[in-house]
């Protein structure tokens, strides 16, 4: 495709040449060069430009809320519509809470999923396809995953958190009865939620190991899994360290999925099997029906959970820049 | 010859001996990792052999093209909704696809190696930030200003959550094409403007095709930037600037009410974005798996 117009370009060059010995350009295609020049930095910058704007809107946004609570917002539990009292810790703690429990359950699954998709247990073109699964795991919509989620996993983990309950009751974690939504089905969710992302940068960064480095571990006797333990997971760390940690805001960020199954309940109870709130569901639950100073008090919500999948993006970012080392 | 012997008789046997931890302890290393990677891909297999089962049900010609009934009454369909979707993924699209192109031919093409670091950067954070911010943002700058909750407030949310991943492909896509085609072009007299436009980017177009399509598949199943700028419609789109139904809501709004026949609906809702998105991502997978460098 590109030889045949590289071609056309040549001989209209060519007749141009024979026609118009000036080799200076014209006026006119300096000026589009500059100006296409200008305008695809325009809109580089633009993305850039979106992030603060981001920033500065949601803030401004929630001025009011920011003016009237202050800090103690973070420190308060009351969502009390009628006297205008807001406070979101039970949903600042539902968010770390929910994530964290997702990060414990994907972590080691999608840690051995990447070690089986990068080392050659499977003939290449098997791996290929399982790693394509891998990924279409993360194109089914959230609010799919939500509508399943209440459906199937719920009734599904209904005799194992009645069993936990019975047996474990004396563990604060699960004091409570399994009634169906609530902190476990949440997290959860959100563990098969993450785990690709998860499994895809774990793999890339074993991948990009260096084979010599393999291949010396090998040749001094050690077995494979030696081999994974002591070379390879130490050299792809950072790597995967930084996937947990991208991993780890999507967790924060996820909404729908959660407001479906977390039950929507503003008390702080320290039992997974309770039903509880998060940031994003508590956003997406009450935004709609939301008069001026709640609007505001939930935008100031969404500040902050802004502000926390901006630091865990960023120091994602920065430690998977470092992997790049090899 | 006699120490060799005894290094390979006595104290080191080179034989693979399963009983040893290091082996059998790998072994079942081995099995465990396999049972995982079994845990990571069977919520797939479950989620679309459930959204089959539950959704096929109601597939037939009515649910493309009628309106879901009132509660209580059976039959009916989702084809405001498919319309709806479809309006505003057309709109994200069109606001992001040219903006997001151009942006990463810069990178690609023109941006000093500092600059192009640092708005890389941006474009990463970006795609991590929840869409359900991106969707309290466009409420602020559409929805208050226009003072309407509308398909076009909700086309630029979803437009803002594709544009670092069509900024990003096109980015990759371009640096893959080989520095020589650029110094051919430039060498014969070529503008950069001719050069990007009529030699690179046309080599790149099948991979940027394929990250905008997966994109626009992305942006089709989200809901939660929906919920906070265009809400939900029980009847057929209007306009741009009204508020128009969409699958993702739909589902959302259907998944808890205790009547029957609108969850099937959601079911079936479901069924379709499901397909919609498994078949841009498999169609957009096999048209690339041939490189053209």
């Amino acid at each position: 495709m590109f030889e045949v117009s590289l071609l056309l370009l040549l001989m209209s060059q060519s007749t141009l040449a024979t026609t118009n010995q000036n080799k200076v350009r014209s006026l006119w295609e300096k000026i589009t060069d500059r100006s296409f020049l200008w305008l695809t930095g325009l809109f580089a910058f633009s993305v850039a430009g979106i992030l603060i704007w981001i920033a500065l809107q949601v803030a401004l946004q929630a001025q009011p809320a920011i003016a009237e609570f202050g800090l103690q917002f973070l420190t308060s539990s009351s969502w009390n519509p009628p006297e205008q009292a807001y406070g979101i810790l039970p949903a600042v703690y539902g968010t770390l809470i929910s994530s964290l429990f997702a990060l414990l359950l994907a972590v080691p699954i999608g840690l051995a999923s990447a070690i089986i998709l990068s080392e050659d247990f499977l003939p290449p073109s098997l791996r290929r396809s399982l790693v394509f699964l891998v990924e279409l795991l993360a194109a089914i919509p959230s609010v799919v995953y939500g509508l399943w989620g209440i459906y199937v996993l719920i009734p599904f983990f209904k005799p194992i958190g009645d069993w936990l309950h019975n047996h474990f009751g004396w563990v604060p974690f699960f004091s409570t009865d399994y009634i169906g939504p609530g902190m476990l089905p949440a997290g959860i969710i959100l563990s098969i939620m993450i785990l690709p992302i998860l499994t895809t940068i774990a793999r890339d960064s074993l991948a990009a190991v260096p084979p010599e480095l393999r291949a010396a571990s090998y040749g001094v006797g050690a077995t494979r899994w030696q081999t994974m333990f002591s070379v390879l997971i130490p050299a792809a760390f950072s790597g995967i360290v930084g996937g947990i940690m991208l991993a780890l805001g999507r967790a924060l960020g996820e909404t729908m999925a959660v407001t479906l199954v977390i039950g929507n309940s503003h008390n702080l109870d320290v039992s997974l099997l309770a039903p509880a709130s998060t940031i994003a569901s508590l956003m997406a639950n009450q935004f709609s029906e939301a008069d001026d100073l709640q609007k505001s008090a939930l935008l100031y919500a969404g500040l902050i959970l802004f502000v926390i999948t901006l630091i865990v993006n960023i120091l994602a970012e920065l430690i998977i820049r470092q992997v790049k080392k090899y | 010859m006699t120490p060799e012997k005894a290094i390979s008789s006595n104290s080191i046997n080179l034989d693979y001996v399963p009983h040893k931890p290091r082996n059998w302890l790998g072994l079942l290393l081995t099995i465990w990792a396999f049972i995982l990677l079994g845990v990571t891909l069977l919520p797939l297999a479950l989620v679309i052999v459930y959204v089959f089962i539950k959704g096929a049900s109601r597939l037939d010609w009515s649910l493309f093209t009628q309106l879901p009934p009132p509660p209580l009454q059976s039959g009916g369909g989702i084809g405001h909704a498919i319309i709806g979707t479809l309006m505003l993924v057309g709109i994200a699209a069109l606001m992001s696809i040219p903006t997001g192109i151009l942006g990463g031919i810069y990178l690609s093409e023109f941006s000093p190696q500092k600059i192009g670091r640092w708005i890389r950067f941006a474009a990463n954070v970006l795609s991590g930030v929840p869409s359900i911010i991106m969707g309290i943002f466009a409420y602020g700058v559409l929805v208050v200003t226009m003072d309407s909750f509308s398909a076009i407030a909700g086309g630029f949310a979803l437009a803002i959550l594709m544009l670092p991943i069509v900024v990003r492909t096109t980015d990759e896509a371009l640096q893959l094409v080989p520095q020589e085609v650029r110094w051919a072009s430039v060498g014969v007299g070529a503008s950069n403007f001719h050069t990007v436009l009529q030699i690179v980017l046309p080599a790149a177009v099948p991979a940027i095709l394929t990250g905008t399509t997966l994109a626009v598949a992305r942006a089709a199943g989200e809901t939660a930037p929906l919920i906070f700028t265009v809400l939900y419609s029980q009847f057929w789109p209007e306009g741009l600037f009204s508020p128009v139904p969409s699958l993702s809501v739909l589902i959302y709004n259907f998944a808890t009410v205790p009547y029957e026949n609108q969850r099937e609906l959601a079911w079936a809702a479901s069924l379709v974005l499901v397909t919609l998105v498994l078949l841009t991502s498999i169609i957009s997978r096999l048209t690339t798996r041939h490189k053209k460098y």
